[in-house]
């Protein structure tokens, strides 16, 4: 298995993409953390980005490299190796190497200009986030066959998760308005990585005292430590389901 | 023979002006009390440095009360240090310390009853549970005292400096912190609060109620649990203010509620979670004053009018204007905002589109405060670029006709 | 040696394999023959688990291969079309696969390699390499580890002459030591010479499996081709 996550790693690491990804992170990072007269708004500047990008590229590469290398992975069944395996090591491989990606060029910039618990929070939500999206991107592949529709749905899911979630609770708080739906958002937001990753920052900047009453729920919850455990827990479980999903269907999948 | 005439009528008619008294160690063991209970209006006793326990001291004549090299006295927290039941009563240099506590008597470090033309100056009250309490005062001046308590709990101590149906007071250069009030106003008309600086206290930095005609100029208000409140007054005029720092899930830089015929001048908003909150307000003049890096600059409830708000600055907010209704009574004119994104072709500094400084995302944030899970996300960030457009939530004549391009010397 | 019992699989509605059942042997060389489509691909991947059965069973010495993968490692399998890692050169290719099927009782067998001239290229990437030198690389590893059986999807299609010529001799000396040979092919021509038994599919379904001798004295005919050619003249009507 180890072997495998080198193999899987030395040959993304030499990918053109992967490489274009770094920088641009590298090169957008090192200049919002210029550009802004003070680093924590250079970090919530960074926010959006990191929850804009990372799950797109995060996805849509998986998905392609996955399909792409869809022979190599015939070729890996037919040897004597145990399909779960074979599965789990790609996906830490792929995973392993976009999680070092977003590394090199987010978290270093992060530690050199803002190093405090708030800028290691910005990064393990990065890492965690990437992680979850290449799981999605495991479990989108292994339920499509076709490369094109697999890719479309990827799109479709990214563009779900940072876009047309938002657009949905926007809806149904403007349905419910006349309900008390400050403690319900807690477990809406547990529903979409991305919002529970921004919510769990925004907790750390200055500005969740913007957020009102809401941001005291958030706070109230978010902000003790059982609350943080909890939130890392249900992204932990947005990693874990959608790849132990996946790994369920790869075993029975006909090749 | 002239020169004689004029003595001997001197001491003949204003004897008591002379007599100055000691207390102190080399002065025998006689008490600040027992010295003033012998003096007559007039008279002046100088207080040699030391410790004081002196229970509950009375000042009950004309007298001027000084400190030399601020002597200290101890009101054990048990009692109130000095009561002033006297007008023309002047108490400058002494550390004042330790007052009693208690919700019931009020205990302050001095307090003045009933009285006039009564001068509280340079002294240093530590660890009172009020400060300096003026009651039914007139002509009192407050003038550059620092004081300093250590609140825990709003309902565990009083007032910086409270005054309660005063007039004519003048209030100068204090430093005040820690306490539940910076300063407290309440039926107190006719006076200045001046050059003042009010940090970390409890509540508010300034508590001000039923206090017509008053000004408040050249303070700074740091810091302060839920920054300055201004309510129920007419005729306000704030200039010149520093409201700083005032962050928190309930805090203003300064909270305006059923205010009218006020003016609000030159003031800087800095880092507040809201700039300026305003409710009932009406015929409320704005001007030059700067907005930065607020929460909401301004929010202004739809029970406010007539409020003109003419050459700001809105700088760096995260929301510039709030509001949670539709129908806009007020004026926005000639502002600096740069959120603004709009062109000047005939390049006479005044942008030729008007700016909408209400954004799409505030006001669903003012009928849904929930919404506020979406604070930052790149779906309401789309949202306002499209309302920016094309208006249809956001207030129609709630903008600046005349945007400035470039800011203000603020 | 493999035991195929009443295997069914359906891909949608198409009945990719209906209700095979074959017994292979040791020093079989079986030709697995029959048009595009019949499901000659889905039975070699179904022996190898690649593709699950809907029912029925495969055994693999007398044991059962569903939920097994240790008995792939008697097995060398020649994909039809072999894809691999881009990014890696064939020698990063080969060190991945023997690391893989690491087992110190194992001989490896690189004549293959060497008579591929495979040697020499090894510091090629494997996206520069032709779909040709592609086929080389799959037979190497098909035959790296001197596996007990060997599985090839049609093994000289894009192969030059020479290097079929060479393919076609190693499998002949395999055949020899006594292995389990099963190919797949369309161009029958070529497979003559080696094959010991013949396995028919079409449309999913066995039509026969018979030594070749059998076949051609049936037939009268001494070629492959032509014997197969007026098999299928007898059973479609």
């Amino acid at each position: 298995m180890k072997k495998i996550i080198k193999f899987v790693i030395i040959d993304i690491l030499r990918n053109k993409i992967v490489l274009v990804y770094t920088l641009f992170l590298l090169i957008t990072s090192l200049s919002v953390f210029n550009l802004e007269d003070n680093s924590a708004k250079g970090l919530l500047s960074l926010l959006n980005l990191i929850l804009f990008i990372v799950p797109l590229v995060s996805i849509i590469f998986s998905t392609i490299y996955i399909y792409n290398s869809s022979e190599f992975i015939e070729l890996l069944v037919s040897q004597p190796l145990q399909r779960k395996n074979i599965w789990l090591s790609l996906f830490f491989g792929l995973s392993g190497s976009m999680v070092m990606a977003f590394f090199i060029g987010a978290g270093i910039p992060i530690l050199i200009y803002e190093p405090s618990p708030t800028g290691l929070m910005m990064l393990a939500i990065g890492c965690i986030i990437t992680v979850i999206f290449v799981a999605i991107a495991f479990l989108t592949t292994v339920n499509t066959r076709d490369k094109a529709k697999g890719i479309g749905t990827a799109i479709l899911l990214w563009l779900y998760f940072a876009l047309l979630f938002d657009g949905l609770v926007l809806f149904i708080l403007f349905q419910f308005s006349d309900y008390p739906l400050e403690k319900v958002v807690v477990i809406i937001s547990a529903l979409n990585p991305i919002d529970l990753g921004r919510i769990l920052i925004l907790l750390r900047l200055d500005v969740s005292a913007l957020m009102g009453y809401t941001g005291a729920v958030f706070k109230d919850f978010f902000g003790t430590n059982m609350g943080l455990i909890v939130a890392f827990t249900t992204l932990l479980l947005w990693c874990v389901i959608p790849l132990g999903l996946s790994v369920i269907k790869f075993k029975k999948k006909d090749l | 023979m002239n020169l004689l005439l004029r003595y001997i009528l001197f001491f003949t008619f204003f004897p008591a002006i002379a007599g100055t008294y000691h207390v102190g160690k080399k002065f025998g063991t006689q008490t600040i009390q027992q010295t003033i209970n012998q003096a007559s209006d007039g008279d002046t006793i100088l207080v040699e440095p030391g410790i004081y326990h002196e229970k509950n001291l009375l000042v009950n004549k004309s007298i001027v009360l000084k400190g030399i090299d601020f002597p200290v006295l101890d009101g054990e927290s048990k009692y109130e240090i000095i009561s002033i039941k006297a007008s023309y009563v002047t108490i400058d240099g002494f550390k004042v310390i330790h007052s009693g506590s208690g919700t019931l008597e009020d205990p302050a470090g001095i307090k003045i009853y009933d009285s006039h033309n009564v001068t509280i100056i340079n002294n240093k009250l530590h660890d009172t549970f009020f400060g300096i309490y003026t009651q039914y005062g007139k002509n009192c001046i407050i003038k550059n005292n620092t004081l300093q308590s250590y609140a825990v709990a709003e309902q565990q101590i009083g007032n910086g400096i409270h005054c309660w149906k005063c007039d004519s007071m003048q209030i100068i250069g204090n430093t005040i912190s820690g306490h539940r009030d910076g300063i407290y106003f309440e039926f107190v008309t006719n006076s200045v609060i001046w050059r003042n600086i009010s940090t970390k206290n409890i509540r508010y930095g300034l508590h001000f109620m039923f206090s017509n005609d008053d000004a408040y100029i050249t303070n700074v208000f740091k810091n302060n649990g839920a920054g300055v409140a201004v309510m129920f007054t007419h005729g306000v005029k704030m200039f010149n203010n520093l409201f700083e720092e005032n962050w928190g899930d309930a805090a203003y830089g300064l909270l305006l509620k059923e205010i009218s015929d006020s003016y609000i001048e030159g003031n800087r908003f800095i880092r507040n979670t809201s700039g300026i909150f305003m409710e009932g307000v009406n015929r409320v003049q704005m001007q030059n004053n700067l907005f930065k890096n607020n929460g909401w600059a301004m929010k202004v409830q739809a029970s406010c009018m007539d409020i003109t708000v003419i050459g700001n600055n809105f700088i760096s907010n995260t929301f510039d204007v709030g509001t949670n209704g539709s129908l806009v009574l007020n004026t926005f004119n000639s502002n600096y905002w740069d959120k603004y994104e709009g062109y000047d072709l005939n390049k006479d500094k005044i942008g030729d589109i008007p700016f909408r400084p209400v954004s799409l995302f505030s006001m669903i944030l003012e009928k849904m405060p929930p919404a506020m899970m979406l604070f930052r996300s790149f779906m309401v960030t789309i949202l306002d670029k499209t309302e920016k457009i094309i208006p249809s939530i956001t207030p129609e004549n709630l903008k600046d006709d005349s945007p400035l391009m470039k800011a203000l010397p603020l | 040696m493999i035991t195929v019992t009443n295997v069914k699989k359906n891909f949608g509605k198409l009945a990719a394999l209906d209700n095979v059942s074959i017994q292979c042997n040791r020093r079989e060389c079986i030709a697995l023959i029959g048009p595009n489509g019949s499901g000659k691909t889905t039975l070699i991947k179904s022996m190898l688990g690649m593709v699950v059965p809907d029912s029925g069973t495969i055994l693999f010495n007398q044991k059962n291969i569903a939920h097994d993968w240790k008995y792939r490692k008697h097995i060398g399998y020649m994909p039809q079309i072999g894809r691999y890692p881009e990014n890696m050169t064939i020698g990063q290719v080969f060190d991945m696969m023997k690391s893989i099927r690491k087992d110190e009782s194992i001989q490896l067998d690189e004549e293959l390699y060497v008579e591929f001239g495979l040697d020499k290229l090894s510091d090629k990437r494997m996206q520069t390499l032709s779909g040709g030198t592609r086929q080389k690389v799959s037979a190497c590893l098909a035959f790296l580890f001197n596996p007990d059986v060997l599985i090839l999807d049609e093994p000289t299609a894009g192969l030059d002459p020479v290097a079929s010529e060479i393919l076609k001799e190693k499998i002949n000396r395999e055949k020899e030591k006594g292995k389990l040979i099963l190919i797949t092919s369309h161009i029958l021509s070529e497979l003559d010479d080696l094959v010991t038994h013949i396995i028919f599919m079409q449309d999913g379904k066995l039509k026969f499996h018979k030594p070749i001798d059998a076949l051609r004295s049936e037939t009268g005919e001494i070629k492959l081709s032509k014997a197969i050619a007026s098999i299928m003249l007898k059973t479609t009507p």
